[in-house]
C-alpha cells in the first residue's frame, strides 16, 4: 500500500516543541508511511477563530491549501488543530478545502484507522496518565466520552496498550478538560490555572511519571504548571512514547 | 467586591482568590455530575431519549405559532386567564396589577427563572409588595439579597455555616448552628407560615401542554404546590418555548429532566394544573423577552430548546471554578452564556468567552443543544458586530498577517524563541499572564522545520 | 396590534420551516419483577414500600409504626375507623393541622417509584403536601414499567389537578446534604396491596 501523507505540524510545535513533530515523523515513517512535510506551512488560524476572528483567518486558510492540497492523507500530531481544519477551513479554493477536511487526521486516528496498527515496538517503563484533550476526544471521537451511555473505546489507549512495559493509571476524572482553551489560557488566567493545577493533582494522586496525550497545548499548560511547582513528572506527546526504546 | 459588576473573567479572579472554597464548590458540583452520570447509565435508552426529546423541541421551535395559539385556546376553555407579555416591563407590571386587583401586597412565589430574568422581585419590592421565595435555596439568597448563582441549586455557592449565620440573623436559628436537618426545619416552620397566610402564589411552568391546556411544575420541596394550592389566585409564569405538543411527549422529558439536574429518577412532585380550584383564579403569563427573536437566529434558535435541568452548568469545569455569579445573568453556565447575548450583546459579550469549547455541556444537554458550538459562533457574531476591545482586534490582525505569511512566520518564529514572546497563548496580553502560575516551556535551538532541512531534505 | 398578536407575529416570523415529530419517543423498560423494581426506587428516593395481603395488615403496620397518633385523615373506607380528622372541609387552609393522611394511588411507575394521584383521590390539592406524614395505598396490578406507559394510562386533565409523588418531599439545598422533610411530607409510605 503506497500512501502520500502530507505532515502538518502545528506552529507552536513547529517552534517550542520540534521533538514531537521529529517523533511523529519517525512513527509515521516506521510503520511505512511516505511522509512529505510541507515547508510553507504556518498556522491552522484556530488562536484567531477561537477568540472571535474567524473571518481573519482567511490568508491562514489559502496557505493551508496550498501547502496540502493534492496528499492522500494530511496527518497532525494534534487533535484540536486538525478539529479546526475538520470543521472550518475553507478557501479561495474551495473544491480543494472540501478534498483536505475529509481527508486530514489526527495522528492516534490515523494509526488505528486508517493503518490499523496492532503491534509497535516500543518500550516504556513508567507510569503514565493519560490526558484526554477534549477537542480530540470531544469533537474528533479518539475516545468514548463519559457523559454518555454508550461502550467504552479509546484509540490513544489502544496504542498506548502496543508499548511494552507501560503502565497506564485511571484518573479519578477520567475526561476532564486541563483548562488550556487557547487563548482561554491567558484571558481567563484564573480558572485555566486552577483548572490546569486541579487536571495535575489527578495525575499526581494516582503517582505517575509522566503525562502524555494528544495535543501538545494542553501538555504545555500543564507542564508549566508541573515546572512551576518544581514536580520532576514530565508531559511527553504520545507519538514520542509510541517510538520509545530503552 | 460584588462579583456582579464585573465581567467573567476578573469575577473568576475574585472568586479564585479562596482556592479551598474553590475545590469545595468544584467537588460539590462534581459530585452532582456523578450522580447524573450514575442516573442516566441506568437507561440503555438515555443517547435515544436525549434524541428524541432534541427532535420534539426542534418540532416545537418550527411550529411554536399554532402551539402557543392552541395552548391559549384549551387554558381559557379550561378557564385560565392567559396573559401575553413582550418584555420584562410588561410581565411585571401584570403581576403587579393581578396581585393589586387580589386586594393583596404579599405574595409567595416558587422557583422561576423567568422571575429572576426579569427582575419581579425587585419590581414588586420597590412597588410596596412583598416576596418571599419559596424554595429554599431561593429563600437562602433572598435573605442575603442575592441573587441564585445557580438555576436547580440557588445557593450552591454557600456553605452551610454561611446558611447558619444567615439563619440566625434572619430567623433567629441558634448562633453557629450548621446542621442542614436543623436548618431546614426552620425554614419549613417559617415557610409554613408563609404558605397558609398569602392570597397570591406564583410558580414557574416546566412544560404547558398546547393539546390540554394546562401546565406542569416540577419541585422536590412541594413548594410550588403549598403556595399555589393555599392561595385564592396562582400565577404562572412562562417563556414560550416552555410549551410541548402533547401530554405524553411528558413521559420523555419527566424521565430526562430530574437525572439530568440532580440525578433523581423524577423530582418529587410533577404537577399537572389544568383548571383553578373551585373559588381560585388561575392566570399564565407567557412572555416573549427576546425569544422571539433569538427564534429567528438559526445558529442560536435551538438555545430555546432548552428544559433548564442545568446539567451543563454542573458538568462545566469553568463554572465550578468560577461560580455562577461570575456570569451576572440569571441563567448562568454554558447554557446562560448563549441565552445573554441575544438579551445584550454588549453586556454580555464575555460570556461565550468563559469557556474552553471543551464540550462536555453537549454532551449532558437532555435535548441536545450543541451548546459549545453555539459559543463559538457567538464569539464571531459578538467580535464582527464590534463588541471586542480595540486592542484585542488589532492584535488579532496582526497575529493573522504574520500567521499567514510562511516568511514572515518564520521571522517571527526566530525572535521569538530567542525571546519568548511568540505563541498564540501571549499576544494579547502585554503583561502575559501565563506566567502568574505556569512557566514556559525551554525554547529549543531550532525549529521542526529547520531540522527538517537539514537533517532530512537532502 | 395587541401584545399577543405582536408576539405571535414574530414567532410566526422568525419559526423555522416545519419540523416532524419524532416516530419513537416511547421506551420499553424490562424489569423482571414490576413491584420489586417500585420498592427499591422507593427506597432510593426516601420512602418506604410495604408489600401487605389487605387492610388489617395496613392497619396494623401504621400502628405500630405511627403509635398514638392524632390527627389522622383517610379517603379510604376501609381504614376510615382510624382517622380523628375528615378531609372534608371548605377552606383547605383548616388541613393545617393534619398529621397523618392515608389516600388511595391508581397508577405508580417502577422506573421511579411515581404514584399518579388526581383530584378523584384528593378531597383537596394540598393534602398531600400539607399533611405531615403521608401514606399512600396502591395495588400492584396497576404498577406499570416506565413514565411512558403511565402516560398511555392516565388522562391528565380528566380533573383540574393531578401529580406524581415519588417519595417524601425533600431538598438538598443546604451544601448537596439530603434533608427529608422540605415543605411537604416529612415520611411516605406506600402500601402494595394484592
Amino acid at each position: 500500500m503506497y500512501m502520500k501523507v502530507g505532515l502538518f505540524i502545528p506552529c507552536y510545535i513547529d517552534q517550542f516543541y520540534p521533538k514531537v513533530a521529529i517523533a511523529t515523523l519517525k512513527l509515521l515513517e516506521k510503520v511505512g508511511c511516505d511522509v512529505a512535510y510541507p515547508l510553507q506551512q504556518t498556522c491552522c488560524g484556530q488562536p484567531m477563530a477561537n477568540s472571535g476572528y474567524e473571518h481573519l483567518t482567511g490568508g491562514c486558510n489559502d496557505n493551508f491549501v496550498s501547502n496540502f492540497a493534492g496528499y492522500d492523507y494530511i496527518v497532525s500530531p494534534s487533535g484540536s488543530c486538525t478539529l479546526h481544519i475538520k470543521h472550518h477551513l475553507h478557501g479561495t479554493n474551495e473544491t480543494a478545502a472540501t478534498e483536505i477536511r475529509s481527508r486530514i487526521y489526527e495522528l492516534t486516528e490515523f494509526l488505528t484507522d486508517v493503518l490499523k496498527i496492532s503491534t509497535l515496538e516500543a518500550t516504556f517503563p513508567y507510569r503514565v496518565g493519560l490526558h484526554q484533550s477534549c477537542h480530540g476526544q470531544r469533537g474528533l471521537h479518539l475516545a468514548q466520552m463519559s457523559e454518555l451511555v454508550a461502550p467504552p473505546y479509546s484509540k490513544p489507549v489502544q496504542l498506548l496498550n502496543l508499548v511494552k512495559d507501560l503502565e497506564l493509571i485511571q484518573l479519578d476524572r477520567r475526561d476532564e478538560c486541563c483548562g488550556f482553551g487557547g487563548t482561554f489560557c491567558v484571558t481567563e488566567e484564573a480558572v485555566s490555572a486552577k483548572m490546569g493545577k486541579d487536571r495535575v493533582a489527578d495525575h499526581l494522586r494516582h503517582g505517575v511519571h509522566y503525562i502524555t496525550g494528544v495535543d501538545v497545548s494542553c501538555l504545555m499548560h500543564m507542564e508549566g504548571i508541573l515546572k512551576r511547582a518544581n514536580s520532576n513528572v514530565q508531559v511527553k506527546h504520545i507519538a514520542e512514547i509510541l517510538t520509545a526504546t530503552v | 467586591m460584588n462579583q456582579l459588576n464585573l465581567d467573567h473573567a476578573h469575577a473568576a479572579i475574585e472568586f479564585n482568590k479562596n482556592e479551598p472554597r474553590v475545590d469545595w464548590h468544584d467537588e460539590t458540583l462534581w459530585f452532582v455530575r456523578t450522580k447524573r452520570d450514575r442516573a442516566v447509565a441506568q437507561l440503555p435508552e438515555w443517547e435515544q431519549l436525549r434524541e428524541a426529546a432534541s427532535q420534539i423541541k426542534n418540532h416545537v421551535l418550527s411550529n411554536m405559532h399554532d402551539l402557543l395559539a392552541q395552548f391559549e385556546e384549551n387554558a381559557k376553555r379550561n378557564g385560565i386567564t392567559v396573559h401575553w407579555a413582550t418584555d420584562g416591563a410588561e410581565h411585571n407590571a401584570i403581576i403587579h396589577d393581578l396581585i393589586q386587583k387580589a386586594g393583596a401586597t404579599r405574595m409567595v412565589k416558587s422557583k422561576s427563572m423567568l422571575t429572576e430574568e426579569c427582575h419581579l422581585n425587585d419590581y414588586l419590592t420597590r412597588h410596596g409588595i412583598e416576596v418571599i421565595d419559596s424554595d429554599l435555596g431561593e429563600r437562602i439568597v433572598q435573605m442575603r439579597k442575592e441573587p441564585p448563582s445557580h438555576i436547580v441549586l440557588p445557593a450552591i455557592h454557600l456553605t452551610k455555616a454561611d446558611v447558619g449565620e444567615t439563619f440566625h440573623e434572619h430567623l433567629g436559628t441558634e448562633k453557629g448552628a450548621t446542621d442542614p436537618q436543623y436548618l431546614t426545619e426552620a425554614a419549613r416552620q417559617h415557610l409554613r407560615e408563609t404558605f397558609l397566610t398569602r392570597k397570591v402564589a406564583l410558580t414557574g411552568v416546566n412544560f404547558a401542554i398546547a393539546e390540554t391546556g394546562g401546565f406542569v411544575v416540577c419541585t422536590n420541596e412541594g413548594n410550588a404546590d403549598m403556595g399555589a394550592h393555599l392561595a385564592d389566585v396562582h400565577i404562572a409564569a412562562m417563556g414560550f418555548e416552555k410549551i410541548i405538543p402533547r401530554a405524553e411527549h411528558l413521559g420523555v422529558f419527566l424521565r430526562l429532566l430530574a437525572r439530568s439536574a440532580t440525578g433523581q429518577p423524577i423530582t418529587t412532585f410533577s404537577s399537572h394544573f389544568h383548571r383553578p380550584r373551585p373559588g381560585q383564579e388561575m392566570h399564565i403569563v407567557i412572555v416573549d423577552n427576546g425569544r422571539s427573536r433569538q427564534l429567528g437566529r438559526p445558529d442560536f434558535r435551538n438555545s430555546l430548546k432548552c428544559i433548564r435541568c442545568a446539567a451543563c452548568m454542573n458538568t462545566c469545569p469553568v463554572y465550578r471554578r468560577s461560580g455562577g455569579h461570575s456570569y451576572h445573568s440569571a441563567v448562568a453556565g454554558p447554557i446562560g452564556s448563549i441565552l445573554a447575548p441575544n438579551l445584550d450583546m454588549k453586556l454580555n459579550a464575555d460570556l461565550p468567552f468563559a469557556s474552553t469549547l471543551c464540550g462536555s455541556c453537549s454532551n449532558v444537554c437532555p435535548v441536545k443543544i450543541d451548546i459549545h458550538d453555539q459559543l463559538y459562533k457567538w464569539r464571531q457574531v459578538l467580535m464582527q458586530e464590534g463588541y471586542g476591545p480595540t486592542s484585542k482586534t488589532v492584535s488579532m490582525k496582526a497575529m493573522a498577517t504574520v500567521l499567514e505569511s510562511p516568511r514572515l512566520y518564520r521571522m517571527a518564529g526566530k525572535v521569538g524563541r530567542g525571546v519568548l514572546r511568540f505563541a498564540p497563548v501571549t499576544v494579547e496580553n502585554r503583561f502575559n499572564p501565563w506566567y502568574n502560575q505556569r512557566e514556559m516551556p525551554e525554547p529549543p535551538a531550532e525549529s521542526f522545520r529547520d531540522w527538517y532541512i537539514n537533517n532530512k531534505k537532502a | 396590534m395587541t401584545t399577543r398578536e405582536k408576539i405571535l407575529a414574530s414567532i410566526q416570523a422568525n419559526q423555522p420551516s416545519l419540523m416532524p415529530l419524532p416516530e419513537q419517543f416511547t421506551f420499553t423498560s424490562l424489569f423482571p419483577d414490576l413491584t420489586k423494581q417500585f420498592s427499591d426506587s422507593l427506597a432510593f428516593v426516601g420512602g418506604m414500600a410495604v408489600v401487605v395481603p389487605d387492610y388489617k395488615a395496613i392497619e396494623a403496620h401504621l400502628k405500630e409504626h405511627y403509635p398514638a397518633l392524632t390527627n389522622v385523615a383517610t379517603t379510604c373506607p376501609e381504614l376510615a375507623h382510624m382517622a380523628d380528622v375528615i378531609l372534608d372541609v371548605a377552606d383547605p387552609h383548616e388541613l393545617s393541622g393534619l398529621n397523618l393522611t392515608i389516600i388511595e394511588g391508581p397508577l405508580a411507575v417502577a422506573e421511579n417509584a411515581a404514584i399518579w394521584v388526581d383530584e378523584r383521590q384528593l378531597p383537596h390539592r394540598v393534602v398531600p403536601m400539607i399533611t405531615q406524614y403521608l401514606v399512600i395505598i396502591i395495588r400492584q396490578s396497576t404498577i406499570v414499567a416506565n413514565m411512558h406507559d403511565a402516560y398511555k394510562k392516565i388522562q391528565v386533565d380528566t380533573t383540574g389537578f393531578g401529580t406524581f409523588i415519588s417519595g417524601p418531599s425533600k431538598t438538598a439545598d443546604i451544601e448537596q446534604s439530603l434533608v427529608i422533610g422540605a415543605h411537604g411530607a416529612r415520611s411516605l409510605i406506600v402500601y402494595i396491596l394484592p
